[in-house]
């Protein structure tokens, strides 16, 4: 592994300061469960690695209507947050499987975007909560929605430079529900073979007045499938309705077949995990 | 069944004498070693499949600071192109010595080509870094097929393989064999039902949690010195002296704590490469690590390939059986196929058999055994094809098994007539189990199906050499050394034994685990053996010690040594009742009377009476995904008797979870220029505790005649059935038929897909 | 190259100042720099948990963690489960259940299960077996594990 410098930041203008003067040889550092195994793996070499967890704005995690999650809050901190799990069930699905409890100790959903897996598990859940990923860096702040963040396996938005300061999740809206499940095929420990995260807004009346679906694993980037929102919006929420939405996902996607999956297997896995998620998501709306 | 002898110590379940180390973080496993000066290693391993080495030039590694030695093949010493055999398979050093690194070729993906020492690990990694190899890279085979094939590459140069007593004319064949008995043509004539099928299996990986580690010193006088976890310590002597071309007596062999072997650390791996190094630093201890990757890539897998099996079956009896068994061997020939051959029609009495095997070179790290090697792939094909028989001619698949089962008489495959064995008390104790009996809801409700499998295996354990001694202390206790390492409670289970014969406490013994030069020749941790052999040698040695202390206690007491008895845990006179000793007082007295005491118990055992498990397991599938978990399973198994229950039964547990893994999940995942993938946990996806429910387990003793408590080899036979088990039940729930393992949720969809339309 | 960091932490009570490789991960500077060589390697990417430590009150992979990180925090690992008083229960019904048999992952599991009943003393099996799923086991099938885990909860 190439020697690099390990800086413990305290303020976003040292972040700043060390990125900008390293370029694209420096990288935040939050849990180290994906850098530093890719860095020892040879992916790529650094000079310098920023940890951000000494940044006070990075370790925000506001409840106030909306949802303000600073880029280095592990998933733990937020699933055990009662408030968090109560307004945002469908952030803690993908909270609760990811890794096991000691990557769950240090991972955080913002370094998971930062990743830019197509099988990051909780990039999905943030696209159906539309979520926005506040970005700084020296060069000045910019705001990027989440499903506008990834641009291919392991790529993104950010310039050298650059970093995810937090991400703000909207209130839910009345009638709002969101859940997200992947397939595995252990139980834990194991990347998605396909996942879904779906969300459904429902009026009073029941009819669907908005459906976000997003799908995991299957293609360079997270697969946001606006499609089904189109089909889906003034229509009841029924188990027809989302067979039809499983339907457009299995077309949607443009899966590779790997040691994980094929993709057969994984276009037939988006059409059942979205027709699933978007009946627990419906179940969340109705109940909540 | 339950033996019928009482005993104080046997069948109880003491705290095992390594425990406190190892819930402390004190015991001293491989990685743990640290000498003073050390320096830290790392190997330079081929990237590519097959491919000849056109040069290596190491200039710019021996120039960066920190790197103290590099080595090539070319410092490997000559070694003897003959055939050494090591208990539990054979080695030819030549063959290992271009194995541990590749000389003009590499064969697989991993194989070692140059290795550096350093000051640290870091630099030792970025010295292997900048070491150029000029590859030619050359065409590979993987599958045993591909490796068949009439443009297959040459793999081994030089090679010629025996073909049924013939030179072979494949250059992969590493060998074909045949056992036949009988008049296989007529059975099959004769036969009303004939089933035939052939099944595939991934290679797969033992899978321990501790990476393979060496750390050694060669010094001027060219001794050499290695710290290692192996199952043998001996063994690993005897394949350094042949790679090294060093005399044994100048290499000493300490074993460390194991974290897990299970046939894979029979072999050795860095273990040289750190000796040459630590010469070439001229002697500075150097200790090298594998990682994980490596040890997927580069250490000894159990073989992919394939069995096809026919059996024939007249009025519910199986009168033949024809079992052709292609296992692909790695790099070098030497895969267990000739284990296969052993166990394939073992379950069963049947009067026609025929059984080929093959042994086939190919482009993937050589294979080691690993738990029962080969008898879980043969019974794959065997039990899933008895289960379709059960299936077509609607009878019980246990009734069916116990009518046609291998008994006391009966003649296996290969040739030996079975002794007392117990596989029809194994059969109805499955039969009998509350898990058999109990009701299974196979439509849950929750759209997912449910199906119960059952399966048997067999596996005939081994004997071989083991040394013990014992000496007396004179507070009564007993130091046991021994020479077999304690892979996970051989401690506890060899010195309940000796204390059973001697009449103290298993607490009251304290075995430790030694060195090459400090205990007699024995064997390695494997084949089953440990317990039953390393305890015979025990057993011995207490009973010579007893004999030693009878003496001393006519000379105590000045009576003829005939007239000194030895009985429950007392010396007693046969005439005098005020003459009597307990074990503690008698060594309390040793030093004024005559001096310390001490014995030895050596055995050779050529035979260990086999063991057989059946298996029943319950799934729940999800139709949709083709996810399955099993949800309820359990373990039923002859061990000949349960020295230590616990111990006994995490062995059974232990090995149906790795054979559950085999099963659903577990396979080097080939890329199509021969690449492992998947090379990491993650990927490989090995069973965590949430993919598991309980491991039932139901212990059955007909004892081993041959063993003076007997015990039976125990921790093999329970990795046999579970693959063909799932594969039964897979079948029961949602009526297919998956011939190929990993039976994972991909395949499980293939073939709903293919049945349903 | 690189300069080393300077370090102070407290690991199992015990205050310590050292110079580490910045690049260095927890689990080598535990094993390497400090000796503390019960925390175990099996895979280095986060996959098994034989390098599980606590750290600032949680449990995490040592590999996936510097060195340098654990300046000013707290470590507890496998060296200070026992006290002079003796062993933690948990390392007691390990011993009684027989719940390990080579070893290797045992100071990992003991970690994780330490920190779970400190957390969620009741919790059932189905929860103990997604609180160790993050640490693998191949010797045992993970059963007897699981029993010692819940002994040590039945005797609290």
């Amino acid at each position: 592994m190439h020697p690099f410098d390990y800086v413990a930041a305290t303020s976003i203008a040292e972040v700043n300061s060390i990125l900008a003067q390293h370029g694209n040889r420096a990288r935040p550092l939050v849990g180290g469960t994906d850098l530093l195994v890719q860095l020892r793996g040879g992916r790529f070499d650094l000079d310098a690695v920023v940890d951000i967890k000494g940044v006070p704005e990075a370790n925000v995690l506001e409840l106030n209507g909306a949802l303000k999650m600073g880029s280095a809050v592990p998933l733990a901190v937020m699933y055990e947050d009662q408030a968090v799990r109560d307004a945002y069930p469908g952030l803690i699905d993908c909270a609760e499987l990811i890794g096991g409890i000691q990557i769950q100790s240090r991972a955080s959903m913002a370094a998971n975007l930062c990743n830019s897996t197509p099988s990051g598990d909780t990039i999905c859940p943030m696209i159906v909560h539309s979520a926005q990923v506040n970005i700084t860096g020296a060069n000045g702040d910019r705001t990027v929605a989440v499903e506008d963040f990834c641009t291919g396996p392991g790529r993104n938005v950010l310039e050298d430079g650059e970093w995810v300061l937090d991400i703000v999740f909207p209130a839910p809206a009345s009638g709002f529900g969101a859940a997200y499940e992947r397939f595995i095929p252990r139980n834990e420990m194991d990347i998605a073979v396909a996942g879904a995260a779906s969300s459904v807004t429902l009026d009073g009346s029941g009819k669907i007045t908005d459906a976000l679906v997003a799908l995991a694993s299957v293609g360079p980037t997270p697969v946001f499938v606006t499609a089904i929102t189109d089909l889906l919006v003034g229509k009841e929420p029924t188990e027809e309705n989302f067979v039809a939405a499983g339907k457009i996902a299995y077309d949607a996607v443009s899966p590779i077949s790997d040691m994980r999956g094929t993709i057969e297997q994984r276009r037939h896995l988006s059409g059942v995990l979205t027709r699933r998620t978007l009946t627990k998501a419906t179940e969340r709306a109705k109940a909540g | 069944m339950v033996a019928t002898q009482e005993y104080k110590v046997i069948g109880t379940r003491p705290i095992r004498h390594d425990g406190l180390d190892k819930v402390t973080g004190r015991a001293i496993y491989g990685a743990d070693v640290k000498l003073p000066d050390m320096l830290y290693g790392f190997v330079l391993r081929s990237p590519h499949a097959h491919a000849r080495i056109r040069s290596i030039d190491t200039s710019a590694a021996e120039a960066m600071p920190g790197v103290v030695a590099v080595m090539t093949a070319n410092d490997m010493p000559e070694a003897a192109d003959e055939l050494v055999d090591l208990g539990e398979g054979a080695i030819n050093f030549s063959h290992a010595s271009d194995h541990i690194m590749a000389m003009s070729k590499a064969k697989f993906k991993g194989h070692p080509v140059a290795a550096v020492a350093a000051t640290s690990t870091n630099v030792a990694r970025e010295a292997v870094a900048a070491i150029k190899v000029d590859w030619e890279v050359l065409k590979s085979a993987v599958t045993v097929d591909e490796a068949l094939a009439p443009d297959a590459p040459v793999i081994l140069d030089g090679w010629v393989g025996d073909d049924l007593g013939e030179k072979s004319t494949k250059p992969n064949v590493g060998s074909h064999f045949r056992h036949e008995f009988g008049d296989i043509e007529k059975g099959f004539a004769d036969s009303t039902t004939i089933i035939e099928h052939r099944y595939d299996l991934a290679m797969v990986h033992q899978g321990y949690i501790e990476p393979h580690n060496g750390t050694a010193i060669w010094d001027q006088e060219d001794r050499v010195r290695l710290w290692t976890s192996t199952q043998g310590a001996f063994t690993v002597r005897t394949q350094l002296a042949g790679i090294l071309q060093l005399d044994e007596s100048r290499i000493k062999v300490t074993p460390t704590e194991i974290g897990g072997g299970f046939g894979g650390k029979i072999p050795i791996y860095v273990e040289p490469l750190a000796a040459i190094l630590s010469k070439k630093s001229g002697g500075k201890p150097v200790r090298i690590l594998m990682d994980r990757p490596e040890v997927f890539e580069a250490t000894g897998p159990t073989p992919g390939g394939w069995v096809s099996v026919r059996l024939g079956v007249k009025d519910r009896k199986i009168i033949a059986g024809d079992a052709d068994i292609r296992f692909d061997a790695g790099g070098f020939p030497g895969s267990p196929v000739g284990a296969a051959a052993m166990c394939v029609f073992s379950c069963y009495d049947i009067e026609n058999t025929r059984i080929d095997g093959w042994d086939i070179i190919v482009n993937k790290p050589k294979t080691a055994a690993y738990r029962a090697p080969g008898s879980t792939h043969v019974a794959y094909a065997i039990e899933c094809i008895i289960d379709e028989i059960c299936e077509e001619l609607d009878l019980d698949p246990i009734q069916f098994r116990l009518d046609n089962a291998s008994k006391e008489g009966t003649r296996r495959g290969d040739g030996p007539i079975f002794p007392r064995i117990g596989n029809i008390e194994t059969l109805e104790a499955a039969r009998d189990s509350a898990h058999w009996n109990a009701p299974l809801d196979k439509n849950p409700g929750n759209g997912n199906v449910r199906g119960r499998g059952i399966a048997n295996g067999y596996w005939f354990n081994v004997g071989l050499k083991s040394s013990v001694n014992l000496s007396v202390n004179t507070d009564g206790t007993v130091m046991l050394i021994e020479g077999s390492t304690d892979i996970g409670g051989t401690r506890a289970s060899i010195a309940m034994q000796a204390a059973e014969v001697l009449g103290i406490r298993a607490e009251d013994i304290i075995p430790t685990v030694v060195d090459t030069d400090s205990v007699g020749y024995t064997d390695v941790t494997g084949g089953s053996r440990t317990t039953y052999a390393t305890g015979f040698a025990a057993y011995k040695a207490a009973q010579n010690l007893i004999d030693e202390l009878t003496a001393r206690a006519a000379t105590i007491w000045d009576i003829p040594e005939d007239e000194v008895v030895f009985e429950d845990g007392k010396f007693s006179s046969k005439s005098d009742p005020e003459l009597s000793m307990t074990f503690k007082e008698i060594a309390g007295k040793l030093n004024e009377t005559g001096g310390p005491v001490s014995s030895t118990g050596a055995v050779d055992l050529e035979n260990a009476g086999g063991g057989f498990a059946v298996h029943i397991c319950d799934l729940e599938i999800d139709p949709e995904t083709g996810k399955t978990d099993v949800i309820r399973y359990t373990a039923v198994q002859d061990v000949g008797k349960a020295i230590h229950p616990s111990y006994v039964e995490g062995q059974m547990q232990g090995g149906a979870v790795q054979g559950i893994g085999w099963a659903l999940n577990e396979e080097y995942f080939m890329s199509d220029d021969g690449q492992m993938v998947n090379s990491s946990y993650l990927d490989y996806r090995m069973p965590t505790s949430l993919d598991l429910p309980e491991i039932e387990t139901v212990i059955v003793e007909v004892p081993n005649p041959i063993h003076p408590f007997g015990v039976r080899g125990v921790g093999e036979p329970p990795i046999v059935p579970p693959v063909a088990a799932i594969a039964n039940a897979i079948n029961d729930a949602l009526g297919i038929r998956l011939r190929e393992a990993p039976m994972n949720p991909g395949r499980i969809l293939e073939a709903l897909k293919e049945k349903n339309g | 190259m690189v300069d080393k960091v300077h370090v102070k932490t407290t690991i199992n009570g015990q205050e310590y100042e050292f110079l580490v490789e910045p690049y260095m991960s927890l689990l080598e500077t535990l094993r390497d720099v400090l000796n503390l060589t019960g925390t175990k390697e099996g895979c280095n990417d986060g996959n098994c948990g034989a390098c599980t430590v606590e750290m600032n009150g949680r449990i995490v992979d040592s590999c996936c963690v510097l060195g340098a990180e654990v300046n000013g925090g707290t470590i507890n690992t496998i060296e200070g489960m026992a006290t002079a008083e003796g062993l933690h229960p948990l390392q007691q019904a390990f011993l009684e259940e027989a719940a390990l048999q080579c070893g290797i992952c045992t100071p990992g599991f003991l970690i994780s299960a330490k920190s779970l009943l400190e957390r969620e003393p009741d919790a059932d099996e189905h929860r103990i077996r997604y609180w160790l799923a993050g640490n693998l086991c191949r010797c045992t099938g993970y059963d007897k594990i699981i029993k010692a885990v819940q002994k040590t909860q039945a005797t609290a």
